[in-house]
């Protein structure tokens, strides 16, 4: 009973994220407890807002959460990574900034209204996405190489988007997309990442995307022959990664109404692979769980602000992430897991033999 | 169907090797086949105009300017840009650009100025060292070496003349400022630049050593936003949510003093002039000026890109035959929300 017992919770999926959730939980309840207050306060706007760490965690994770969702069906469908979505963030941003404020940098008003201008971005992100997805589905290029691509030269491209100029939005809504709705006092990206989950939710639930792209991942040539198209289903993820990254490119340009094609969502392709590794998926493709990645992302987003709150230098940021990889990559190795089985084991039945006697 | 969609693909394919090429040849040297075949066309447009401009306008000087990739930042375009407008065959120059953010793809475009036999190089370098080499083939041949914005590890007697910015002296300029705001106590969240650069060392320079010397200044958080708006809004925002006091944003560039604002906005906390917090900035972004016009910020230190006029003295003083002085120090200013006008605006944003 116990050993099962035992398994089971081991076993499961969410045990990692939630166990490294639960670690920083504790951390922080321990160092500081203060650390869990939300207070109402109000912006300078004179709008009620939210704040706190934990909103903080959940408004800054939002991003993460969102490339989460399209990283772990590339990587279940593909058994790689898509490390272009930093470079294509920057050609989306820079795509809605193109489409907002025309040839002129420093418009009086924008050009063109803010749904287009996302549309043509979530257009252009799924051609990026096509572009990767293509290349490794259709000339059987693997993922990281096909990606390497526009990872470098996306930024390139977003700068040559806008003729080198920065643009500045000069409408006050398109900031809130990444701040505040008037009125509401739970940051907007909270809900987007709702909308894309919920979304999520129903297209695994009700179309049989997330079984035929696992069957992809696990096996493409037994899924060949059960009428599977593995080359529509490795392309389907790109595309819907792009979606993703469109969604993403929103949030960040919408945080500053302007971009910086060479550091806006830079590194941000590795932390979403980590959230999709730190979901206990394989990176090798196959099985998937989408929770266990969104959670992973919030985790790392946790990490973060939890450094930050120590005044860890944040150029240091990356060691810490680093630690988190060693410690994913010894757990999830199978000496390592045999090991921890096999002293489960003898825990149990030592436990057993006393019982007996 | 499979049809359809493979011409659909070979479409977008080509649209990206189309986006990928224009980009590279405009811009930047991350494809160094590109950028070496524009920089090859230019030569011969040049060589072209010597021919034709030689009995017409007189002698031009022929000079090569070797550059970083002007998208590295709005300091750069601006950079670019002044020297485009200087070095025209109307000012009696034949001028050849080059780009590269890569110190040996600049040392190798060097060696083929010097074997163009231009007049002048003019060289901002991507890195201090590596160029000893290069220059003294460049003395041998009798091309005359400026340097502009940044300076080199070589010997002084292998390049004419240099004209930078100080760094260190903008750090100074802010600070003495801030140090006229005369705060019964100054709490200071301190954002630096990518760790190591010039401005970063500067900058930051002058600030720790005002901080260690008075007992009322104090440091909050000093943290690295790597120059990006957003890393500062979460530096920012970490301050806020942990409760600590603080009065004075003093932000190493524009981006992150924005990102900065950014996060006192959500957190409605008052900014600018007469207000809660001081807010400083670096670069002199036009965007960032204004800001300064509507009261949003405090100060906002230059950092001169409009080193063109001072290189164009320096060409006409080596023609005349006069020796020109080894480092000029360009004047850099810095503005106040008190006193900034609107010509200043237009005249200083970049």
């Amino acid at each position: 009973m116990e050993k099962s017992l035992f398994k089971k919770i081991t076993g499961n999926q969410m045990f990692i994220p939630l166990m490294a959730l639960l670690l920083l939980v504790v951390i922080n309840l321990v160092v500081d407890p203060g650390f869990f207050k939300v207070t109402l306060g109000t912006n300078n706007a004179g709008n009620p807002v939210l704040s706190g760490y934990l909103i903080t965690i959940l408004d800054y994770g939002s991003e993460l959460a969102i490339l989460a969702i399209g990283m772990t069906l590339v990587t279940a469908a593909s058994g790689g990574q898509d490390i272009s979505v930093g470079a294509t963030i920057a050609i989306c941003g820079s795509v809605m900034l193109r489409v907002l404020c025309g040839t002129n940098p420093r418009p009086d008003a924008i050009q063109a209204p803010i749904l287009v201008a996302f549309l043509v971005a979530c257009v252009v992100g799924m051609l990026c996405g096509a572009f990767n997805g293509a290349l490794v589905s259709f000339f059987k290029i693997q993922p990281m190489i096909a990606t390497l691509i526009l990872f470098t030269a996306g930024r390139s491209i977003a700068a040559w988007v806008n003729n080198n100029m920065l643009p500045i939005v000069p409408d006050p809504k398109f900031a809130y997309f990444g701040g505040f709705i008037p009125g509401i006092p739970v940051p907007t990206t909270v809900f987007i990442v709702i909308i894309c989950i919920v979304i999520t939710i129903l297209l695994l639930k009700f179309t049989n995307l997330g079984l035929y792209t696992q069957a992809v991942g696990i096996n493409e040539k037994s899924a060949r022959l059960n009428g599977i198209n593995p080359t529509f289903m490795k392309f389907l993820a790109f595309v819907i990664l792009g979606l993703c990254v469109a969604v993403a490119a929103l949030i960040k340009v919408s945080r500053i109404s302007t971009i910086n094609y060479s550091v806006i969502a830079k590194d941000i392709e590795m932390d979403a692979i980590l959230a999709v590794a730190l979901g206990g998926n394989s990176l090798s493709g196959g099985k998937f769980n989408m929770w266990a990645s969104i959670v992973g992302a919030y985790v790392i987003q946790f990490l973060t602000t939890t450094l930050y709150k120590f005044s860890v230098r944040s150029d240091a940021l990356a060691a810490y992430k680093a630690v988190v990889v060693i410690l994913l990559v010894v757990f999830s190795a199978p000496k390592v897991r045999e090991a921890v089985g096999s002293f489960a084991k003898k825990l149990t039945s030592k436990n057993a033999l006393k019982e007996e006697a | 169907m499979k049809k359809v969609l493979a011409v659909i693909m070979a479409s977008i394919m080509a649209f990206g090797l189309v986006a990928c090429s224009s980009s590279g040849s405009t811009t930047t040297a991350g494809a160094g086949g590109s950028s070496a075949a524009n920089n090859d066309a230019g030569n011969g447009g040049d060589d072209g105009g010597n021919g034709g401009g030689g009995s017409s306008s007189g002698e031009l000087i022929k000079v090569g300017i070797i550059n970083n990739d002007p998208n590295e930042s709005g300091y750069r375009t601006a950079n670019d840009a002044d020297l485009q407008a200087m070095f025209t065959k109307e000012n009696g120059y034949d001028a050849s650009f080059f780009y590269s953010l890569k110190n040996d793809e600049q040392i190798q475009q060097a060696q083929t100025f010097i074997q163009n036999e231009v007049d002048y190089l003019l060289l901002s370098a991507a890195d201090v060292a590596g160029w000893d080499t290069v220059l003294q083939d460049a003395k041998d041949a009798g091309v005359k070496v400026i340097l502009f914005d940044r300076t080199i590890d070589a010997d002084p007697s292998l390049y004419e003349a240099s004209i930078v910015s100080d760094m260190a002296k903008e750090g100074q300029t802010a600070v003495e400022w801030l140090a006229g705001q005369n705060l019964s106590e100054y709490n200071i969240i301190h954002i630096q630049g990518a760790m190591g650069s010039a401005a970063q060392q500067g900058r930051s320079g002058a600030l720790e050593e005002k901080v260690n010397a008075e007992a009322n200044w104090n440091i909050v958080m000093q943290q690295t936003g790597g120059w990006s708006a957003s890393d500062a809004q979460q530096i920012v925002q970490s301050v806020i949510d942990s409760g600590a006091s603080f009065n004075v944003i003093y932000a190493e560039n524009d981006d992150m003093a924005k990102g900065a604002v950014a996060a006192l906005d959500a957190a409605g906390i008052s900014h600018g002039v007469g207000k809660d917090v001081i807010i400083m900035g670096f670069d002199c972004n036009k965007w960032a000026l204004e800001e300064l016009l509507k009261q949003n910020w405090n100060y906002d230190g230059q950092c001169n890109p409009f080193q063109a006029s001072y290189i164009d003295a320096i060409i006409k003083d080596i023609e005349a035959g006069k020796t020109p002085e080894k480092t000029i120090i360009m004047e850099e200013k810095g503005f106040d929300a008190a006193t900034i006008k609107q010509e200043d605006v237009d005249k200083y944003g970049i």
